[in-house]
């Protein structure tokens, strides 16, 4: 594109594709959907050069939503594909959509790997505890002793903890929203797309047909700020309706929780999302309501080369150092000897 | 032809006063020892100056699985067997000339395939009471004279003494100088067949130049193995096998791994476009990797893949953004992919996938050949999923039908398997080096522009071929989704239509159908009818070639035909099959081709099958057509 050309200014509609949306009415996935389609367009990227990659489920069917290039693709598989898109196209925004079951259940290993080489991917995992497209089984979230079809007398699974397995995997940018929180979940979307580097960023969603309220502590505007720490980088961490409420680390190192009128801020945990180091991610990540309350936003954003860059990269360097490939030469390296006509 | 005996005359010349060098047409070596011994590279450096000096070769490598399995055991012996000929050939030849054995358990597993009255080389020093436990012998069998060694011309050499006397006072380890004597060994055998050692010894240089006291000892060792022939009394005769009436031009030895590797390398090249190539660590597929990783400057981008999912799925991903796509792997890592291969065929999305056949079933047999994924590929997804299927033929033939793998990947918008076996990605054979430009340029065309009405784009809109556009991420206009879903033909839009299903299914089985516009006719060798048809397919080529071109020297009326394609057939095979009265299959597995071609053809044929995860023996092939025109 040359430089004098002029950028169209995009809205929300150039985002949404004809296609009739095929969610159960009221389900989470609209919210997520609609938030996304605000957040496009600010990114200053032309349409062409986004591309959504979902797996299987129902928030994978997201990509049919978008005016973007977009593929649907298998079970749990997307940041593989995604992973062999962004590498062979670093130009490309990639996105990858899934759910709790395609990216922590099925597709557990692409995902790990997808983090831990820091792939330039924005994954949006939509966790609504419940396997929905199935039609209501136990998920690798659903909390322990859930009933649902195929545990009537209660799951017997201890869950993952999606935020604990990224920060484990290495992931620079892991983070946590829901999915009817419009304002936050705007900001960490933008916040997420934003990234240079595998950004992990897990959405409760209410699946209002199988797993219906699993997130009001999250969710109820008279609950979630006596349930929810919503994170501020360099600020301590306070909470409460009346924001009365915050978190110290004990002496042994673990946090809890005080009230306001005992404690001075600088006693207080401060948020850093950019330290290097994931013991500080990794203590929030472990704090769960209702043991504990529970932060939300962004608990860790840090800066390291992306896998797509270094291959890039290493590719320009050989061609540069190297030259450019010559098949002449290639053909006859190593020993070689001729036939000479008789 | 090595099954037969070498021709051999004296030739009068004298390369001392006491030993005469005879002449000899083809001659088959087969270096074996412990997996620890070095027998592969000193048969790699054997081809090398065979191929150098201008013979034609074909090799044979036959490694186990273990890396290092315990010293002295059976299961650990690693052998490689090298022909190298005065005349064309095309096997590794079947019985072996000469042996080579380091260690009693290597005399005993590689026994049984020395001819009678071949040269047996074996490292005296090696047969000792606890080798000789190991490899279940009860008695020392070099010490049975009459016994049954006495059929062969045995040479007992101290070759473990010899090599640390040869490299005393260079500050080696007994370990370390006993780790020579695979040099010794290659001296003596390059002495007995007349040998130049030059390019051994500059190999040594380049690969040691870090250790220069290494480098002298192998040079040393080598040295004193060619001496030890040329001075012992032991050897009387040795020969040389002449250079062979090869097509004037230049040439390199090839194994088909790498010639797989260049192969693509050289159709991305062309192309002008980059090459993506998502791989898992395998045996035996693993070197494609590692060619292809070097060769970044040729447009290549190399990705290992957490697993053979994540290979095949990035493929995927890679295609779909433009890239020429390509995974290898072997039986195991194939299951795996299947359901991404389906992906692809759906999304109707330009890839290769390399199969390097091994053993199965399961893990089965990692480093022995096997035809035994043909139905695998063939058949082996969900769903009506027909895709081409193509063989290499020979270790050089990789090259070619990599080419011709990403050429049909790329003309008709689908996946393609290009079957290739551990026999021939491992075994190596002179390559005559190609004129670039005389090399097909595959013409990769992106869409650009809507195809439908106003400014839509359809991204299954087809052509004549039933082929769809190519449109990618990046373009402004033409934005669309693709997915495992099935799709409205046309706009790609998700349909659950019945009729458009079964249009679909039609349509994708047709479009494959239709490669078969774009390939060559089936060729024949021999008279073009008769009493017998040979149809062999794959990595069996040479065999099978050597074996009814000798049945026609005995005036018997047989012809060959060898499947480069297999799905879709060349469009004459149905004609050419009814040609013949009778029609064999020989094939290493248990009659996979041969069920194929009764259920497309009705051809009534015989299947000649061998799962021992080794090759065909020219002679055993030559029995079966004997029998086959007998019955």
């Amino acid at each position: 594109m040359s430089a004098d050309t002029i950028l169209p200014v995009l809205t929300q509609k150039d985002f949404a594709s004809d296609q009739e949306i095929r969610w159960c009415p009221r389900c989470g996935d609209y919210s997520i959907l609609a938030q996304m389609k605000k957040v496009l367009p600010t990114l200053g990227i032309p349409r062409e050069n986004i591309v959504f990659v979902s797996g299987i489920g129902c928030s994978s069917r997201f990509p049919y939503y978008m005016a973007t290039y977009g593929m649907h693709s298998i079970h749990g598989r997307a940041p593989a594909i995604a992973t062999g898109l962004k590498v062979a196209r670093p130009d490309l925004t990639v996105f990858v959509i899934t759910g709790d079951g395609d990216a922590l259940s099925i597709g557990g290993n692409h995902l790990l790997h997808a983090l831990r080489r820091n792939v330039d991917l924005k994954i949006i995992m939509f966790n609504n505890q419940i396997y929905g497209l199935t039609k209501g089984q136990y998920s690798p979230t659903s909390p322990r002793g859930k009933k649902t079809k195929s545990s009537p007398f209660g799951s017997l699974d201890q869950p993952l903890n999606p935020l604990s397995v990224a920060i484990g995997a290495g992931a620079t940018f892991v983070a946590r929203s829901a999915d009817v929180d419009v304002k936050h979940l705007t900001m960490v979307l933008e916040r997420a797309a934003n990234h240079k580097g595998s950004a992990f960023v897990e959405v409760y969603q209410d699946c209002n047909v199988f797993n219906s309220g699993a997130f009001e502590f999250a969710t109820k505007k008279d609950q979630k700020h006596e349930n929810c720490i919503y994170l501020e980088n360099g600020k301590p961490l306070i909470y409460g309706n009346d924001r009365d409420k915050g978190i110290r680390l004990n002496g042994a190192g673990h946090p809890e929780v005080v009230s306001l009128s005992d404690v001075k801020d600088d006693d207080l945990l401060f948020h850093d999302e950019s330290i290097d180091d994931p013991d500080h991610a990794f203590r929030l990540a472990q704090m769960r309501w209702p043991n504990s309350p529970e932060p939300m936003g962004i608990f860790r954003c840090v800066e390291r080369p992306t896998y797509d860059g270094e291959v890039d990269r290493q590719f320009h360097d050989c061609i540069e150092q190297q030259g450019s490939g010559d098949l002449e030469s290639l053909f006859h390296s190593g020993d070689t000897w001729e036939v000479k006509a008789k | 032809m090595s099954s037969e005996s070498p021709a051999s005359t004296t030739n009068g010349k004298s390369s001392n006063g006491s030993k005469t060098l005879e002449t000899v047409e083809s001659i088959v070596i087969r270096f074996c020892g412990d997996s620890g011994d070095g027998m592969q590279l000193a048969g790699t450096q054997f081809t090398n100056v065979s191929a150098i000096f201008g013979n034609d070769v074909s090799t044979l490598p036959d490694f186990p699985a273990e890396i290092r399995a315990p010293a002295g055991s059976l299961f650990g012996v690693s052998g490689f067997q090298v022909c190298f000929s005065s005349a064309e050939i095309f096997t590794p030849g079947d019985d072996v000339d000469t042996l080579v054995a380091m260690n009693p358990a290597a005399l005993k597993t590689n026994l049984e395939d020395l001819k009678r009255g071949g040269t047996l080389i074996v490292n005296e020093d090696a047969f000792d009471k606890s080798n000789l436990k190991k490899a279940h012998y009860e008695s020392n069998p070099l010490d049975d004279e009459g016994g049954q060694l006495a059929a062969y011309r045995i040479h007992k050499v101290p070759m473990t003494r010899l090599t640390r006397d040869a490299v005393a006072g260079l500050g080696l380890t007994v370990r370390e100088a006993d780790r020579c004597k695979n040099f010794f060994a290659m001296g003596l055998v390059y002495w007995l067949y007349d040998r130049d050692s030059t390019p051994t010894e500059d190999w040594v240089k380049e690969k040691f130049s870090k250790y220069p006291s290494i480098v002298e000892a192998n040079l040393r060792a080598l040295k004193a193995g060619y001496n030890f022939g040329f001075s012992t009394e032991q050897f009387t005769v040795h020969y040389e096998v002449p250079s062979a009436e090869l097509e004037p031009g230049h040439y390199r030895k090839i194994t088909g791994n790498e010639a797989v590797a260049m192969g693509l390398a050289t159709a991305a090249k062309l192309a002008e476009k980059e090459l993506f190539y998502g791989g898992y660590p395998i045996t035996p597929a693993s070197d494609i990797l590692h060619e292809l990783s070097k060769l970044k400057r040729f447009g290549v981008k190399t990705f290992q893949a957490e697993d053979e999912i994540a290979a095949i799925t990035s493929i995927v991903g890679a295609a779909f953004g433009g890239a020429l796509s390509v995974t290898a792997s072997s039986g195991p890592g194939i299951a795996l992919k299947s359901e991404g291969i389906g992906l692809g065929i759906i999304t109707e999305l330009p890839m290769v996938i390399v199969n390097v056949q091994r053993g199965g079933p399961s893990t089965g047999l990692p480093t022995k050949t096997e035809q035994s994924d043909l139905f695998m590929t063939y058949f082996g997804r969900n769903g009506d999923a027909p895709m081409p299927v193509i063989a290499a033929r020979s270790p050089a033939d990789c090259f070619n039908m990599a080419q011709e793998a990403v050429r049909i990947a790329v003309e008709y918008m689908t996946p393609v398997f290009l079957l290739t076996d551990g026999y021939i990605a491992n075994g190596a054979e002179p390559w005559k080096i190609p004129d670039v430009s005389d090399l097909y340029k595959i013409n990769v065309q992106y869409t650009t522009e809507p195809n439908g009405e106003g400014d839509e784009y359809l991204p299954y809109l087809r052509d004549d071929r039933l082929v769809r556009p190519w449109a990618i991420p990046g373009t402004p206009g033409l934005e669309h989704r693709l997915g495992g879903l099935e799709k409205w033909d046309g706009s790609g839009e998700v349909s659950y239509d019945p009729d458009n299903h079964e249009h679909m299914i039609r349509t994708r089985a047709q479009k494959v159908a239709n490669i078969a516009d774009s390939i060559p006719e089936q060729e024949v060798e021999g008279p073009e009818s008769g009493d017998l048809l040979v149809v062999s397919w794959g990595g069996t080529y040479g065999a099978v070639k050597s074996a009814c071109t000798e049945s026609r020297r005995q005036g018997k009326s047989v012809a060959h035909c060898h499947l480069q394609y297999i799905h879709p057939f060349p469009k004459n095979l149905g004609q050419i099959l009814k040609n013949y009265k009778k029609v064999l299959i020989p094939e290493l597995n248990a009659g996979q081709m041969w069920m194929i071609l009764r259920g497309v053809y009705l051809v009534d044929a015989v299947s000649f099958t061998k799962v021992k995860g080794k090759p065909f023996l020219i002679g055993e092939l030559c029995a079966k057509i004997d029998e086959v025109l007998a019955s």
